[in-house]
């Protein structure tokens, strides 16, 4: 250590080794020191201990939710949903060929409209002439309210500097008409295919910004809120990053994936999904999700990018697959899939 | 050492009701994992951790089960595990084995027990489970200069030994770093530690910023709070409390479950022995209810 002398190092180390003796046989309670038994007999007393029979109530009571009254749409047998346009109309375009090709009856758009890709103008043409059922995320939730960013929900400054960047853009290109009908849409919708009811929201159902990351969304999560929403199936997008699980209950949880980027895989399709109801051998059925990857027109959309100038980076990321930007969010499992 | 530090100035306390923040779900579940025992005695350690302190001890493997199972029953999404140090409790492997069997962890470390062999291992349970496995390692400074006044002599070179061995087993930690230097805050002081973790040969830098709790050790090294630095019910937001994670988080110690990781050695911050007591609202009646608010403080990465 530069500019001191042995003695302040010795005098250094001795204040060091005192303060790291300070607490034997004491508690730290707030600011003070105290006997540690004096600590933890208030502690023992402290707060509430319940019997098992209010413990179980309590938990229902904390889990119960008033059910939505979101009317039930259908019953379909085939329907395709996805999310995360990002204005990458030329992937929309291309979605509704194959989805009309693989007979999808229904559409769903699960939000986020906006953002990233280029021309937001040309997305809702392409929804009414799909006869998309639309619901909002936080993106149209933001458009309409004229908040002044998307509330994606970035804690990192690169992070919200992009987001602000593709914000700012669609912000500027969207018509009052197009905004005025985004804070229109529903935040939530209820769809059968076949017997089941499946729901259909942005992030979560209880924050529209919520991320659910394949390897952070444990189980037991899925299930209590499954209970919650008195539904077979949750569909979701907001992250980017497309999943299916099968729950031991035998519902199921999806996150479509998006439309207007890739999934940070190195490959330049983008994905949605394709749901119905199957028959079993066994006389039941179940729920057949396959998440359908999607080839577009990425070198046009590319193309058109630049000659909005949209930054070189969202460019790149159509171009090879690979997120260059939304990195920080990703849980660990994702983020060491992923080059960047 | 002084007993008692006064808290600024009384007469510029604020009158009104203490505000309330209900649970809405129970998201994040903590453990105090390692207690309030560390290997080290860090001079802005808001819960005063050292290798004597055992206001709060391990929390048991035993202790870790039970609690999943109830926080299961809960729809918890994520666990965290702190201290004190966690590795040095002798159950933490286990602890963790158990945690990712049903859901995602955070282990937050102060770097200095990751041998190369502990990181195999760890690097293993990860690649074994469905769910992330993630590491916080705690730096104070971008060199031994500005790390080891906080953290304590030769400290630095030990962590940054432990972050290489965790990414040599293929594990990359985000760095978390608090804002006792003013400067890490800023986008220059973030910079410093990129460089030093491109150093390090890690390709994918991730970093949090803190701010500090002034309570525990940080209290005597940079003063508490003053009085008027309360929350008050005007203080309310439109939106609600949502934004703090006391609003979707609670702490399991060894004695009991608390509201929030930061609170754990004030007994008023307990709530009740297990989750199920802990689940109606909880008063913003501390100073640090105040920091989480003004600076949007979270916990979790």
């Amino acid at each position: 250590m530069s500019g001191r002398t042995p003695k302040e190092i010795r005098e250094q180390r001795r204040a060091e080794r005192e303060r790291m003796v300070a607490h034997r046989g004491m508690a730290t309670w707030g600011e003070r020191l105290v006997p540690l038994g004096e600590f933890r007999r208030v502690a023992e007393s402290a707060g509430r201990a319940l019997s098992e029979k209010e413990r179980a109530a309590a938990v229902a009571t904390f889990l119960e939710r008033p059910a939505d009254g979101v009317p039930v749409e259908g019953p379909y047998r085939r329907i395709a949903v996805f999310g995360g346009v990002y204005n990458n109309h030329r992937a929309l375009e291309a979605l509704l060929d194959d989805a009309e090709r693989r007979g999808a009856e229904a559409l769903y758009c699960l939000g986020d409209l906006g953002g990233f890709g280029p021309n937001p103008e040309k997305v809702r043409p392409l929804l009414e002439q799909g006869a998309v059922a639309t619901i909002q995320g936080n993106y149209e939730e933001s458009l309409a309210s004229g908040r002044e960013d998307c509330n994606c929900g970035y804690t990192d400054p690169r992070d919200n500097h992009f987001a602000r960047l593709s914000y700012g853009y669609t912000e500027r290109n969207c018509s009052e008409a197009f905004k005025g009908w985004m804070g229109g849409l529903p935040t939530r919708r209820r769809v059968a295919v076949g017997q089941r009811e499946l729901l259909l929201v942005h992030g979560s159902p209880r924050r529209i910004n919520e991320f659910l990351f394949e390897s952070a969304t444990p189980v037991p999560f899925l299930e209590t809120l499954l209970d919650q929403e008195r539904c077979d199936a949750i569909l979701c997008t907001h992250t980017g990053l497309q999943w299916h699980r099968r729950l031991p209950s035998g519902r199921d949880a999806v996150n479509v994936g998006v439309l207007g980027r890739p999934a940070n895989d190195g490959r330049t399709n983008v994905w949605y999904a394709l749901l119905e109801e199957r028959e079993l051998p066994s006389g039941k059925s179940d729920l057949d999700v396959e998440l359908v990857p999607l080839a577009y027109d990425h070198q046009g959309l590319a193309e058109e990018m630049r000659r909005e100038e949209l930054p070189e980076e969202f460019v790149e990321t159509i171009l090879t697959g690979w997120w260059t930007t939304c990195l920080e969010i990703l849980p660990s499992r994702e983020r060491a899939e992923s080059h960047y | 050492m002084t007993d008692v530090i006064p808290i600024g100035n009384p007469a510029r306390a604020r009158e009104g009701a203490t505000p309330k923040v209900d649970l809405r779900s129970l998201e994040t579940l903590w453990f105090q994992v390692g207690g309030t025992v560390c290997n080290l005695a860090c001079s802005h350690c808001f819960v005063s951790s050292s290798p004597t302190n055992r206001t709060h001890d391990f929390v048991t493997l035993e202790r870790v089960r039970e609690t999943l199972e109830e926080a299961a029953g809960l729809g918890v999404k994520e666990y965290y595990f702190t201290g004190g140090e966690p590795f040095l409790n002798p159950e933490m492997e286990a602890i963790l084995a158990a945690t990712l069997e049903v859901g995602p962890a955070t282990v937050l470390t102060n770097g200095l027990l990751l041998s190369p062999e502990r990181c195999r291992r760890l690097a293993s349970l990860a690649a074994g489970s469905h769910h992330s496995l993630d590491f916080r390692v705690s730096m104070d400074g971008w060199d031994a200069e500005s790390n080891d006044p906080i953290r304590g002599e030769g400290t630095f070179e030990k962590i940054v030994q432990g972050i290489s061995n965790l990414h040599d087993a293929g594990l990359n930690p985000v760095i978390t770093v608090t804002e006792v230097h003013g400067e890490s805050a800023s986008a220059a002081g973030k910079e410093r530690f990129f460089e030093l973790l491109r150093r390090l040969g890690i390709e994918k830098p991730r970093l949090k910023v803190l701010p500090l709790f002034r309570i525990g050790a940080e209290a005597e090294r940079a003063g508490a709070y003053e009085s008027w630095q309360r929350l008050r019910a005007g203080d309310t937001p439109e939106e609600g409390w949502d934004h703090l994670q006391c609003s979707s988080c609670r702490m399991v110690t060894d004695q009991g479950v608390w509201v929030c990781p930061i609170l754990v050695n004030e007994p008023s911050g307990k709530m009740g022995e297990r989750l199920a007591d802990t689940l109606d609202p909880f008063e913003l009646d501390h100073p640090a209810c105040w920091t989480c608010h003004v600076y949007g403080v979270s916990c979790k990465t």
